[in-house]
C-alpha cells in the first residue's frame, strides 16, 4: 500500500495553567485510513483533537496538512482546510432541522434568504451518501437519537470538502447495532480515501475498524503506527497503563493483622454502576481498586463518600454506620476525598492556597462564626510545609500551582482535618511525572500515620506498587481481592479483560 | 521562583522538567501599575477616582447647588435605603445566585408593616412592631426564593423574577393599590431623625456595611459563601451544606430588602405597593459596578458602598442639572457596560499573572 501521509503533527507542546498537556506529541495520518488514538483519560487525546481543530493553539510544533505547513488559528481555518471534528457531545443546534444543522454556519442562500428546497435536497443526498436515508432533513434534531444525531454531525462535515475526519468516542452512545451503521459508514468514507481519526476506549472495536494505532500517555506519543488488527490486546493496554519511567514505591508498611478496620464497605450496589463490593480498609492500609475506564471504580468511591446515593449496601467507619448519600455525614465520619477532576471537584482556584486547605475545616477556626484567621493561616501553613508544596507561599492562588502541587492542597486539607479515611481517585492525573513519586511517598507516610486509604487509578503500576491489597473490578464486579505483592500487571490485565468478555 | 528546590527523590530528568514547567507560571507578567490596579485596592482606588469625576462635573456644572451640606445629606439618604439592599444582594451575587425580586419584596414588606400599623390601633403599640414585621416578610420571602432555587433546582433567574411578580401584586392586593400613610407615634421622629450631624438612615447604612463586610471577609459565612459561588462542586465534596448555603444567602438578601422597606417608609412617611421600583437592576448593577464577579466567587463591600455612591451621586447631579430620567437611564446603561468593560479587561491581565 503506497498510502500518502495527508496529515502530520509533529513534537506539539501545549500547556495550561499548571499542567503539561502535551509534551511533544506526534502524529501522521494517511490518506483513507482510519486512524486510532488510544490513551487514558488525561493523556492528551481531546488536547491534541483541539489543537487539530483549531480550538487550542498549541505552543509549539508544526502541523503539515497536505503537505504544507499550516496554522489553524480558529475552527473555521480548520474545517476551511477540509478537517472536521465530530465531538462527543454533539454540537448541534436540537431546535433546528436536520438540513438547517448541517448547513449550519454556510447556508444556502441567495440574497440573505435561504433556499430552503435546495438545502434539504442537498442535506438528503448527503443523508443518502451516508447510508441512512430514512432521516429526513426536515426532522427535527432534538428529537433524534444520539445514533441519528450522529450522523446529522458527519453529514455536517461532509458538506464541506472533508479530507479528514476526527470521531472523539463516537461508539460511546451507541448500541452494538447502531456501532456496526456507524462502522460501514466508516468504512464508505475511506474507500472514498478520506480520513478518519477514531478515538474509543473499546479496543475490540479499534482492532475491527481500525489499520493503524497511536498511544498517547502523559502528554507523549508512546507508540505509534502499531497495527490495528494484529497488536495483542495485551500490548496495547500495558502502552496505555505502563510505566516508561521506574518509580520509586515507598517500602511497604507492615499493616498488623490485628489493627483495626477503620472502613468497613458490605454488600455497596449502585444500580448500573457496580454491584455488591464489599471493601475493608484497616488502619494503615493502603487498598487499591483497579480496573478499566468504567469499570465503577470512581463511583464505588463517590458512594462511599456520600455523594452519590447507593442501591443497597452499609458504610461503616470506626463501627459506626454513616448516613448514605450524605457527604457532610462523610466528612463528619473522618472520610475525605480527593476527586478525580481537581479542579473542578476539588479547589477554588482563584482563591488562595490556605483558604483551600482549611475548607473542610472552617467550623474549627471560628469562635462564634467569627474565624479566626492567624490561626487558620498558620495551621494551614504547617501542613503546606509539611508536605513540601511549592511555592510554600499560601497566600497564592490555588489555579496558579502545577497538578502535583494542586494534589497536595487537597491533601492538605484532609489532613488539616485529620481525616481517618482517605479516598484518592486518580491522584497523579495530570501530575508531573517528576511529582509522582513524591506523592506516592507522601501516601505511604500518612498510611504509616493511621490513615486508612483507599486508592483508585487508571495506572495499574501504580495501583500495584503503592497499595498493600488490590481489588481487581470489571464491569462493576470485583473480579479479585488479593495482596497487591502476589500479582501481577498481567494478571491483572487478564482479569480485567475476562471480566469484559464475560 | 529561585526558592526552587530540587525533588528529593531518586527521580532525575522528569523532576527538572517539573521545575521548569513551574518556573514558567511564576514568571511576573504585566507592569507593577497593571499588578496594582488588579489589586483589590487598585480597583477601589478606580472606584474613587470615578467618584471625585463625578463631583467635580456636578460641581462644576451646578456650582453651589451641588457643593451644599443639605443636598450631600440628599445623596446620602437617597443611596442608604438602596444601598442596604445593594449589600444584600452582594452576597447573594458572591454566592453565585441573582435576585430580581428585591424591588417587590421592598413594596410588599413597606405594605405589610405598614398594613400592621394602621390596623393596630391599640395606645401601646410600639413602631418597633414595623420593624420586624418588614424584616419577618422579607426574609420570608427570601426563604421561599432560597427554597425554590437550592431544593427546587430552579434557576435563580426564575425563581426570583416569579417572586417579583407575586410579591408586588400581595402588595398591591393587600394595599387596595392604595398608599398607606404612617402616623405611628415616634417612627418618623425616629428615622427621620438626625444623629451626631448625620441622619438616622445613614447610620443604618454604615452600620448595614460594616456588619456586612465583616460578615463576608471574617466569619465562615462569608468564606462559604466565596466558595459555594467560585466553585458549588469542590464546596460540596469538602462537606459544606450548599443547598442550605444558598437558602440563607436569599433569607440574607430578604433580611435586607425588610431593612430597606422601613427606611423607605420612614423617608417617604408612606407604604405602597409602588415602593423599590425597578431597585432590583440598579441593585445588580451597583455591586457589579463594585467589582463582585456576576457568577460568584469574588464579593466586595467596599466596592458594592461605592457602586451606590457613585450610581446616587449621578442620579443627583443629572437632577440638579434638569435632566430628565430618560436621559439618566441612557448614562446609567453606559456606566454599567463601561465598568463591567473595564473588570473584565482587569480579570483578565489578573488571571494571566
Amino acid at each position: 500500500m503506497t498510502a500518502e501521509t495527508i496529515l502530520q503533527m509533529s513534537d506539539i507542546v501545549k500547556t495550561f495553567p499548571g499542567v503539561r498537556a502535551l509534551d511533544g506529541v506526534d502524529l501522521d495520518v494517511r490518506k483513507g485510513e482510519v486512524h486510532c488514538l488510544l490513551g487514558q483519560n488525561g493523556a492528551g487525546k481531546s488536547t491534541l483533537i483541539k489543537v487539530l481543530s483549531g480550538a487550542h493553539q498549541p505552543d509549539s510544533g508544526t502541523i503539515t496538512w497536505q503537505g504544507e505547513r499550516v496554522r489553524l488559528n480558529t475552527p473555521m481555518a480548520a474545517m476551511n482546510q477540509g478537517i472536521a471534528t465530530i465531538y462527543q457531545e454533539l454540537d448541534l443546534v436540537d431546535g433546528l432541522s436536520v438540513a438547517e444543522n448541517i448547513y449550519l454556519g454556510h447556508e444556502l442562500a441567495a440574497a440573505g434568504f435561504s433556499r430552503h428546497g435546495d438545502t434539504e435536497r442537498a442535506a438528503g443526498r448527503l443523508l443518502e451518501r451516508l447510508g441512512h436515508p430514512e432521516i429526513s432533513p426536515q426532522q427535527e434534531v432534538g428529537k433524534l437519537p444520539a445514533a441519528g444525531q450522529q450522523i446529522v454531525s458527519m453529514a455536517r462535515a461532509l458538506s464541506h470538502d472533508v479530507q479528514l475526519i476526527v470521531m472523539d468516542e463516537p461508539s460511546a452512545v451507541l448500541d452494538q447495532e447502531e456501532v456496526g451503521r456507524l462502522f460501514s459508514v466508516i468504512r464508505d468514507l475511506t474507500a472514498d480515501d478520506i480520513a478518519v481519526i477514531y478515538i474509543s476506549h473499546r479496543l475490540e472495536e479499534i482492532r475491527e475498524i481500525g489499520d493503524r494505532v497511536t498511544v498517547l500517555k502523559d502528554g507523549r506519543t508512546v507508540a505509534t503506527g502499531l497495527s490495528a488488527p494484529d497488536t495483542p490486546t495485551s500490548e496495547l493496554i500495558r502502552e496505555m497503563t505502563g510505566r516508561d519511567v521506574e518509580y520509586a514505591f515507598p517500602e511497604r508498611g507492615m499493616t498488623a493483622e490485628d489493627a483495626p478496620v477503620v472502613l468497613d464497605v458490605a454488600g455497596l450496589s449502585s444500580p448500573g454502576d457496580f454491584t455488591d463490593v464489599d471493601l475493608r480498609v484497616r488502619r494503615g492500609e493502603i487498598v487499591g481498586l483497579a480496573g478499566l475506564v468504567g469499570s465503577g471504580r470512581s463511583e464505588i468511591l463517590e458512594t462511599i463518600y456520600g455523594a452519590r446515593k447507593a442501591g443497597s449496601g452499609s458504610v461503616t467507619v470506626d463501627g459506626r454506620r454513616i448516613r448514605p448519600g450524605s457527604v457532610a455525614a462523610a466528612v463528619n465520619a473522618g472520610v475525605g476525598l480527593c476527586p478525580e477532576e481537581r479542579k473542578t471537584q476539588g479547589l477554588l482556584l482563584d482563591e488562595a492556597i490556605y483558604r483551600n486547605v482549611s475548607l473542610a475545616t472552617l467550623g474549627r477556626f471560628a469562635r462564634g462564626g467569627f474565624l479566626r484567621r492567624g490561626d487558620e493561616r498558620a495551621q494551614a501553613e504547617q501542613h503546606v510545609r509539611a508536605l513540601d508544596v511549592r511555592p510554600a507561599d499560601v497566600e497564592r492562588t490555588a489555579g496558579t500551582l502545577s497538578g502535583g502541587n494542586q494534589q497536595k492542597i487537597v491533601l492538605a486539607r484532609w489532613l488539616l482535618r485529620e481525616c481517618r479515611v482517605l479516598l484518592l481517585d486518580e491522584p497523579t492525573r495530570g501530575v508531573d511525572v517528576g511529582a509522582r513519586s513524591e506523592l506516592y511517598a507522601l501516601v505511604r507516610r500518612l498510611a504509616d500515620e493511621g490513615v486508612a486509604v483507599v486508592l483508585v487509578s487508571s495506572e495499574i503500576p501504580e495501583v500495584l506498587g503503592l497499595a498493600d491489597r488490590v481489588l481487581v473490578l470489571s464491569e462493576g464486579h470485583v473480579v479479585h481481592e488479593g495482596q497487591a505483592d502476589d500479582i501481577d500487571e498481567h494478571q491483572v490485565l487478564d482479569l480485567v479483560m475476562e471480566g469484559s468478555a464475560a | 521562583m529561585s526558592e526552587q528546590t530540587p525533588v528529593p527523590q531518586a527521580t532525575t530528568s522528569p523532576a527538572d522538567e517539573h521545575r521548569r514547567v513551574e518556573s514558567v507560571e511564576g514568571a511576573p507578567r504585566g507592569s507593577a501599575f497593571g499588578r496594582f490596579m488588579s489589586s483589590s485596592a487598585g480597583r477601589n482606588v478606580g472606584l474613587v477616582v470615578a467618584l471625585l469625576v463625578l463631583c467635580v462635573v456636578g460641581a462644576a456644572t451646578t456650582g453651589q447647588l451641588f457643593v451644599d451640606v443639605d443636598n450631600a445629606m440628599t445623596i446620602l439618604r437617597y443611596a442608604s435605603v438602596i444601598g442596604v439592599v445593594a449589600i444584600g444582594m452582594t452576597f447573594v451575587v458572591t454566592g453565585g445566585g441573582f435576585d430580581l425580586s428585591v424591588g417587590a419584596i421592598v413594596a410588599l414588606a413597606s405594605i405589610w408593616s405598614t398594613t400592621v400599623a394602621t390596623q393596630t390601633m391599640a395606645q401601646d403599640f410600639h413602631w418597633i412592631v414595623m420593624v420586624f414585621t418588614a424584616i419577618a416578610v422579607g426574609a420570608g420571602c427570601g426563604l421561599v426564593n432560597g427554597v425554590l432555587i437550592a431544593y427546587g433546582k430552579m434557576a435563580p433567574f426564575i425563581a426570583t423574577l416569579a417572586m417579583m411578580a407575586a410579591a408586588r401584586g400581595l402588595a398591591e392586593m393587600i394595599s387596595d393599590k392604595r398608599t398607606q400613610l404612617v402616623d405611628v407615634q415616634g417612627f418618623g421622629d425616629f428615622f427621620s431623625g438626625d444623629f451626631l450631624g448625620l441622619p438616622v438612615l445613614v447610620w443604618i447604612f454604615a452600620v448595614v456595611c460594616a456588619v456586612a463586610w465583616v460578615l463576608l471577609n471574617r466569619t465562615t459565612f462569608g468564606r462559604r459563601t466565596i466558595a459555594v459561588g467560585g466553585n458549588a462542586t469542590a464546596a460540596r465534596l469538602a462537606g459544606i451544606a450548599v443547598n442550605r448555603h444558598t437558602v440563607l444567602l436569599y433569607v440574607l438578601v430578604g433580611v435586607a430588602c425588610g431593612i430597606a422597606a422601613v427606611m423607605l417608609t420612614a423617608r417617604t412617611s408612606t407604604g405602597s405597593a409602588q415602593h423599590g421600583l425597578l431597585y432590583e437592576l440598579d441593585a445588580i448593577a451597583m455591586v457589579v459596578i463594585g467589582g463582585t464577579l456576576l457568577g460568584g466567587g469574588r464579593g466586595t463591600i467596599v466596592g458594592t458602598i461605592f457602586g451606590v455612591l457613585i450610581f446616587s451621586t449621578l442620579t443627583n447631579v443629572f437632577t440638579l442639572n434638569n435632566l430628565d430620567t430618560s436621559t439618566q437611564a441612557v448614562a446609567k446603561g453606559a456606566i454599567i457596560v463601561i465598568a463591567v468593560l473595564l473588570q473584565q479587561r482587569v480579570a483578565a491581565r489578573s488571571d494571566t499573572s
